[in-house]
């Protein structure tokens, strides 16, 4: 019996958390939120990405109460918060910058929050315990901020902010000051934190990466506006626009005309040349504008030409080495380029592509989506 | 070597602007008054040798200490100083933290105009402008013009000439000095953490009491050491706007030297002016020394 799959969104019984409703925010002439609406669910770990200035980081300081909608209503837990203050919402943020208080220990800065609570001491003291061990912080307990490294203070204001048990825990840029290796490392903990405290997150990422591997849902967002919120692998799988296929990841496009035939569609690129082929959930009409998206792993490249209807015959004029992985980039015919990658599961020298060789490219009918826009 | 020169500047500095000065005003405070030029005796007669050397040691004697404990003219001078410098101190920080605190919020392109602005009186002669106090505060000045024609009052307010003017040019003279150190506490502050503070569930007064003041405690003390360890020996404003109820330790220094011309009872003052101050100064380049190493 396989887990049941965690998704709320598809349940129409499910009361969602935080509803964001026709919010829309400027400052000044600037729209940084234009009108928009989006639902988030009670233990979802909410990513929210974009690039800098696509109003991310707006949407979560409304969320936390730094900033009011200008109109619409954000609701949390079913009420309007548009009147309530930043310290009365049980909502904790975890600052981009940590916002560690340098003039307080590690402990001292993970008890502040309740504190504030009027907790006693014998409430305080076992929670605060309890913070230091799920971040494995309990050797610095004494420190003071500075004396410890980036990763630790990191986790300080992760516990600090989880020691609350807010309802809704927002990450600004949480893992944006740490090297790769610690990076993907903390991307792990911070999952297996929110699944233990079964607390909602949401995350403000520009790395795309991130979003993918801690996210549960991943909103894309571009100037105020969420383009598409869908899971991991159907954001990359099945972008809904040309922006979204561009933004996470490697793509190709081909722009071309669809032209409807009884399995799927014809799609004329280059003048004289052989249509490709595709499948599409989406309908096009006959002589409409499209784009095929398609990832580069799923292009596959060889010398020798491939029994499939959709080939093309190509030149390499660049190879970029990862290691892991091989970029070929091939020139096709109409001078474009079109990226096709490999795994590298055999060492170099049993290779034989290399530059100015002539290779096919070739991929399924259901490789690439079609996109409108 | 070029590290030693290096080293070598500054102390050769103090040792030439500081320590020898010291070192003369001690030796005059052992010596005895004289009608004769310089006004002290023993003088010291290097042609004449070693016997000379010690016949000049075995003049110099602690009398004059001994009589600053006889008269209580000096220690009460001193307490007096050490209060109202001491009360002058709180008053300019009350004065100067809500200044530094709204210049450290101030939006950045006008922070450069304000700290200017605060700069600016150095501009001009410092006795020039306690003397414009005099103009303000005296019976028939500026302010209670002022205050006569607004109505408030019906008799000139005696200001000039009392503590009360005092404490009015200690502040406005040392404001600065209280200003630039807290200034530069606030505005290193990162403006998140009190975000922080809130979202931990602070209000706004709370996150002021519990982050900002705290992080400006090094300024805060900076400024107040700034203004307390000057104002002790201050001479010029209790002179000029203090009345003769007004003991400081400064006056009485000066009255000793010039009108009394006794060099050596002044001389004797000053030294330990100086053993009073050196506590508080210690105490201040501990709190700088403990800055450094909490920004390293």
């Amino acid at each position: 019996m396989a887990e049941t799959v965690f998704a709320p969104w598809t349940d129409p019984q499910q009361k969602p958390l935080i509803q964001f409703k026709g919010v829309t925010k400027r400052f000044g002439d600037f729209i940084a939120i234009d009108n928009l609406s989006q639902d988030i669910y009670a233990q979802e770990f909410f990513a929210l990405l974009g690039p800098s200035g696509c109003g991310k980081t707006t949407m979560m300081r409304m969320l936390a109460g730094f900033e009011a909608p200008t109109e619409g209503q954000i609701l949390i837990a079913g009420q309007d918060v548009a009147r309530v203050p930043p310290n009365k919402r049980a909502v904790n943020m975890m600052f981009q910058s940590y916002a560690l208080f340098p003039h307080l220990t590690v402990w001292d800065n993970i008890a502040f929050g309740l504190r504030r609570e009027g907790k006693s001491k014998a409430e305080i003291e076992p929670r605060v315990a309890e913070m230091l061990r799920l971040t494995r912080l309990e050797r610095f307990a004494r420190r003071k901020p500075h004396q410890i490294s980036g990763g630790q203070r990191q986790r300080v204001a992760l516990a600090r902010s989880l020691a609350k048990a807010p309802k809704l825990l927002l990450l600004d840029e949480p893992l944006g000051a740490l090297d790769a290796k610690l990076r993907q490392q903390t991307q792990f903990e911070l999952m297996d934190i929110q699944e233990k405290t079964g607390t909602t997150f949401v995350i403000v990422t520009h790395d795309q990466e991130e979003a993918m591997t801690v996210a549960s849902r991943v909103a894309v967002m571009d100037e105020g506006r969420i383009i598409q919120v869908a899971t991991p692998p159907e954001i990359y799988e099945q972008p809904n626009s040309v922006y979204v296929a561009d933004f996470i990841g490697d793509v190709n496009i081909i722009e071309g005309v669809a032209h409807p035939q009884a399995d799927g569609y014809d799609i004329l690129w280059v003048e004289g040349r052989q249509p490709l082929h595709a499948k599409s959930t989406r309908s096009f009409s006959n002589g409409q504008r499209c784009f095929l998206a398609m990832r580069p792993e799923k292009v596959a490249i060889g010398t020798e030409e491939p029994e499939t209807r959709n080939k093309v015959k190509g030149r390499i004029i660049d190879i970029a080495y990862l290691g892991n992985l091989s970029t070929y980039h091939v020139e096709v015919p109409g001078g474009r380029i079109i990226k096709a990658q490999t795994a590298n599961t055999r060492r170099l020298s049993r290779r034989t592509l290399t530059w100015e060789d002539e290779v096919w490219l070739s991929w399924t009918e259901t490789a690439a989506v079609m996109l409108e826009e | 070597m070029r590290r030693l020169i290096l080293i070598a500047v500054p102390y050769l500095w103090l040792l030439a602007l500081f320590l020898v000065p010291f070192l003369i005003v001690l030796k005059i405070s052992l010596s005895d008054t004289a009608i004769a030029i310089p006004p002290y005796t023993p003088t010291l007669d290097l042609a004449g040798g070693w016997a000379a050397f010690k016949d000049f040691l075995g003049q110099l004697d602690m009398e004059n200490f001994v009589w600053l404990t006889e008269d209580d003219l000096y220690w009460k001078a001193y307490l007096s100083s050490v209060k109202i410098a001491f009360f002058a101190t709180v008053l300019t920080l009350v004065a100067g933290y809500p200044i530094a605190y709204a210049m450290a919020r101030a939006a950045p392109e006008w922070r450069p105009t304000l700290l200017m602005l605060v700069i600016l009186p150095f501009w001009t002669s410092f006795l020039i402008r306690v003397y414009a106090w005099m103009g303000i505060l005296s019976n028939e000045g500026l302010l209670n013009g002022l205050l006569l024609k607004l109505g408030l009052i019906a008799e000139p307010l005696t200001i000039l000439n009392t503590n009360a003017a005092v404490y009015i040019g200690i502040v406005y003279t040392y404001l600065p000095f209280m200003i630039l150190p807290i200034y530069s506490a606030l505005e290193k502050m990162d403006e998140s953490l009190l975000e922080a503070a809130e979202d931990l569930g602070c209000s706004r007064l709370q996150a002021f009491w519990l982050v900002t003041v705290p992080l400006s405690k090094q300024g805060i003390i900076a400024g107040c050491f700034l203004v307390f360890i000057p104002v002790v020996g201050e001479f010029v404003i209790p002179s000029l706007l203090g009345g003769s109820g007004t003991l400081m330790i400064g006056k009485v220094l000066f009255e000793e030297f010039f009108n009394n011309r006794d060099w050596p009872v002044a001389s004797a003052v000053a030294v330990i002016l100086l053993l009073i101050l050196i506590i508080p100064i210690i105490l201040f380049q501990r709190n700088e020394q403990k800055q450094r190493e909490a920004e390293g």
